[in-house]
């Protein structure tokens, strides 16, 4: 094993505008969109017939029939055959740790260069066969003459042909995501306007970036659209003030406006050494520095199901010996604008600081002028495996535009885990 | 469900009905303390005026209390629960009109101008009807005797006003007090914040509270029998309040020294074998009995670390025909008997370091009461006992105070005739006659090793009575 590492950077990326749930992208399967934002990457960088390192991808809402996504992604693309290809998964940390996954090879000399990224899609979504019918048919299968397959299948009773749809819910729970993102706004004390406040600013900035061309080079038009579908750049928080709750009940304060929709897309971005970058004629974003995960028990101990990036993010700045305050950007995934409140209000209470992550001082404030200064998945949307691809893109841009800086990610996931990244330039 | 017959009437689908219709008081079961059970049961929300200095004495209270507290979520509270490690929960002004508290708790030292009491409205217009049955209510200040500015002590005088008023406004069972807390006391407030926020206080309601520089070091304890190794005198403990008194005592874990005449020897017998103590039996109005008193504890318990003066006798009559001998005895009985005792104890050296003298006042002594001129000037004697000998045996390291009761439910008020009896038991914010228990949980309180602090106090247990104040 090679005892030395050196840096992997991220080089570019690649996505397609994301849509909502059952509208432009409809019939667009995982494959076709990730086969896409891979291609789409190829192109950019002039990599046709190239032997990658590796790709590594993933989506949340699988179908059964995809065991190999990623490689047969890789195979419908212009890089080489050759490039080999392994799928992951981490509900909506899936992107990012696949980056981290693609960037520690690299880092300990593994590989040269990589893609990394997800896709999903929430209209094409697997429906499965309910599980009394699935045993009957397997049984059928392993008959050995045919009276004795009718036989099994005499078994099945009307009740079981009805097919069994993916339900956004957390198993050992019962709750769904928005359940019990709710429980966190309450715990926390969030307002309805805060909450607000934070949706009209990522549609705002998403706006304002596509208008000054910031997206040209990482969004292409796909399926009839060039620009996000769920994007409301006249979105303000008069607007969103008018919708009515949709999580935590009587006086709810959770609309669709602060929460993500149900969306479809995919992304990809590309990472490899610096030579890798200068052989190919690449100029490196940014430096990817350091990643951490993080796992709450929000089943016996009833931690925020979201909260996991916050207990993630402290571990990684002392290891690195940062403060929350020395960075230029923040990238925090907008899952919900209460998850969004609730960490950032966790980072500033002695609190929660003390007992929960066992330091002697709050970790602080941000500078919310540097959070998801060029939109955020509220006003993009969150096709769930696509986002870590999509924000370790856009940081690595930005970093760049500036010349220097530091970049912050966090992203929350279902089941209670976080992930989250330093990158720097 | 209080046991007079009005309250279970009243306390029925008819009776409830008629009540809220005709505006009739309704009256609710007051929770009471049970071994083993919570000190607050329920959620305690905890604020300070900006600029106090009791923040980090209650959070490290409520902490070692087991309570479960919310805070807001900016401000010197929340770094002080951070740093007592208190998990508390977060508590926003703007929302959450459904939380339910069981305990309010107010530091009011950072008050120090007339300007600044708007933090009273601020911390309790949008909480104070969120407050469960049987609920709490605390605000903790300077005295204004202990102020630096005549600004200060008007604005903390006002506190008292504040605190008497909720406690006639708030329902269900809830009470209302205000503590000082002089500089230098700030670790000695355990005690009393545990007793003021639990059931042991159900009966206390209007109270001021005034927390001094500990008479002695507060040793470590346990919260569950405080009295463990101690000796307590009570006298009068044959029956009613006495014997309720000598319950308690025991039970927080006192060897009970029970007295009363040797005509109700019998009834003492029974009450302290019950709780595995002693009886004495003796006439406190005799010459000797300072004496005989003195040499049992010497002799028997190497001294004594507690002395309740609960005997006492009523002599009712009008002054015009009140004879002399009704006079003298009671006089000598509910006063000069327990000069002499005490006399007797401290001349001795039997009173042991942090050692507790207590008193049986009455809301009588505070207010007065017609047929009452002896009771009356006996239980405000009382009162100035412990007003002028605080000081005195302060320098010796023991505390004395009394509890004044109200309207008591024993076998002397249930010999009242009916409408004295139920105007004595509605005129309070409590709509009820408190139990002999109560007044002995008050006496429990004052006992506590960690009351070194309070001294020379006074507070009545009458469920905030509209008599006196």
């Amino acid at each position: 094993m090679n005892e030395n590492t050196r840096p992997a950077y991220i080089l570019g990326g690649n996505r397609i505008p994301f849509a909502r749930s059952n509208a432009q992208y409809a019939k667009a399967s995982n494959q076709d969109m990730l086969t896409t934002v891979i291609d789409g990457i190829a192109t950019s960088h002039s990599l046709q017939g190239e032997r990658l390192g590796e790709v590594a991808a993933g989506a949340v809402l699988k179908h059964a029939r995809d065991i190999n996504l990623t490689r047969e992604a890789v195979l419908g693309t212009k890089l080489a055959p050759e490039t080999p290809a392994y799928d992951i998964g981490q509900a909506c940390g899936t992107g990012l740790e696949a980056a981290i996954l693609a960037a520690n090879k690299i880092a300990l000399g593994q590989t040269e260069s990589a893609i990394a990224g997800g896709a999903d899609t929430t209209s094409d979504a697997p429906i499965s066969l309910n599980d009394d019918l699935r045993e009957i048919l397997l049984e059928a299968n392993a008959a050995r003459s045919t009276t004795a397959r009718i036989k099994v299948l005499a078994k099945v009773r009307p009740g079981q042909i009805v097919p069994d749809f993916p339900r956004n819910a957390e198993p050992r729970t019962g709750l769904s995501m928005g359940e019990h993102t709710a429980i966190m706004a309450r715990e926390w004390g969030l307002t309805r306007e805060e909450q607000d406040e934070l949706a009209a600013a990522s549609h705002q900035n998403l706006a304002a970036a596509y208008d000054r061309g910031f997206m040209d080079d990482l969004v292409s038009p796909y399926l009839g659209l060039e620009r996000d579908g769920n994007l409301r750049p006249d979105a303000t928080v008069e607007s969103l003030a008018k919708l009515k709750p949709v999580f935590g009940g009587e006086g709810g304060t959770m609309t669709a406006g602060n929460s993500t929709p149900l969306s479809d897309g995919a992304s990809a971005v590309l990472l490899g050494t610096e030579e890798w970058a200068a052989g190919h004629g690449i100029e490196p974003l940014a430096r990817f520095v350091d990643a951490e995960v993080a796992a709450v028990d929000y089943v016996g101990k009833k931690e925020g199901l979201l909260m996991a990036p916050a207990y993630a993010v402290p571990r990684m700045l002392e290891r690195n010996g940062l403060t929350l305050q020395d960075f230029d950007l923040y990238e925090i995934h907008e899952a919900f604008a209460a998850q969004v409140l609730s960490t950032l209000k966790a980072w500033d209470d002695p609190v929660f600081c003390k007992q929960r992550l066992g330091l002697d001082a709050p970790l602080g404030e941000i500078d919310r002028a540097k959070l998801n200064v060029n939109g955020g998945s509220l006003g993009v949307g969150h096709p769930f495996a696509a986002t870590g691809g999509r924000i370790v893109a856009s940081l690595a841009k930005a970093l760049a535009e500036r010349g220097e800086g530091r970049g912050l990610i966090s992203i929350c996931a279902a089941s209670g885990q976080g992930v989250v990244a330093i990158l720097e330039r | 469900m209080p046991e007079d017959l009005y309250s279970q009437v009243i306390n029925s689908r008819i009776g409830g009905f008629v009540a809220g219709n005709v505006g009739l008081p309704q009256p609710v079961e007051l929770d009471r303390y049970e071994p083993g059970g919570p000190v607050i049961d329920g959620e305690v929300l905890l604020g300070a005026a900006p600029g106090g200095r009791l923040s980090g004495p209650v959070a490290r209270a409520l902490a070692g209390a087991g309570a479960v507290v919310k805070t807001e979520l900016n401000g010197e509270v929340r770094v002080a629960a951070g740093e007592a490690g208190l998990d508390a929960g977060v508590w926003n002004p703007e929302g959450g009109a459904e939380a339910r508290f069981k305990a309010l708790v107010l530091d009011a030292t950072g008050i120090s101008d007339s300007t600044d009491l708007r933090e009273l409205w601020k911390f309790f217009h949008p909480t104070i009807r969120q407050v469960e049955r049987s609920g709490r209510i605390v605000v903790l200040g300077t005295a204004p005797g202990a102020c630096g500015s005549p600004r200060q002590a008007t604005a903390q005088r006002a506190l008292e006003g504040f605190t008497r008023a909720v406690g006639k406004e708030v329902r269900k069972g809830a009470s209302s007090q205000l503590v000082y807390v002089d500089h230098g006391a700030e670790d000695a407030i355990d005690s009393t914040l545990r007793f003021l926020l639990s059931p042991r206080s159900a009966y206390v309601s209007g109270q001021v509270v005034r927390i001094a520089e500990p008479v002695a070091e507060i040793p470590r304890f346990d919260p569950e029998r405080p009295l463990q190794g101690k000796v307590a005198l009570v006298t009068g403990a044959s029956r009613g309040i006495g014997a309720a008194i000598a319950d308690v005592l025991s039970r927080d874990g006192a060897h009970v020294v029970g007295l009363d005449v040797p005509s109700l020897e019998e009834d003492l017998k029974e009450v302290v074998g019950q709780i595995g103590g002693s009886a004495l039996a003796a006439d406190i109005t005799e010459d000797e009995a300072p004496a005989r008193i003195a040499d049992h504890l010497a002799s028997e318990h190497e001294g004594v670390d507690i002395v309740v003066h609960n005997a006492g006798v009523t002599r009712d009559k009008t002054l015009g025909r009140m004879d002399a001998e009704r006079w003298d005895l009671l006089m000598d009985i509910n006063l000069s008997a327990q000069e002499r005792i005490d006399d007797g104890l401290l001349e001795r050296d039997l009173i042991r370091a942090n050692g507790r003298l207590i008193g049986v006042s009455s809301i009588s002594g505070i207010a007065g009461n017609a047929g009452q001129t002896n009771y009356s000037t006996s239980k405000a004697g009382v009162i100035g006992r412990v007003e002028s000998m605080a000081p005195i045996v302060g320098k010796a390291g023991v505390t004395i105070n009394a509890v004044a009761p109200g309207f008591i439910e024993t076998a002397m008020t249930k010999a009242m005739p009916v409408p004295t009896r139920e105007a004595g038991r509605r005129m309070n914010s409590m709509l009820q006659g408190g139990l002999p228990l109560d007044v002995a949980e008050a006496i429990a309180w004052f006992a506590g090793p960690g009351s070194a602090g309070v001294n020379g106090n006074v507070v009545r247990v009458c469920g905030q009575s509209l008599i006196g104040a």
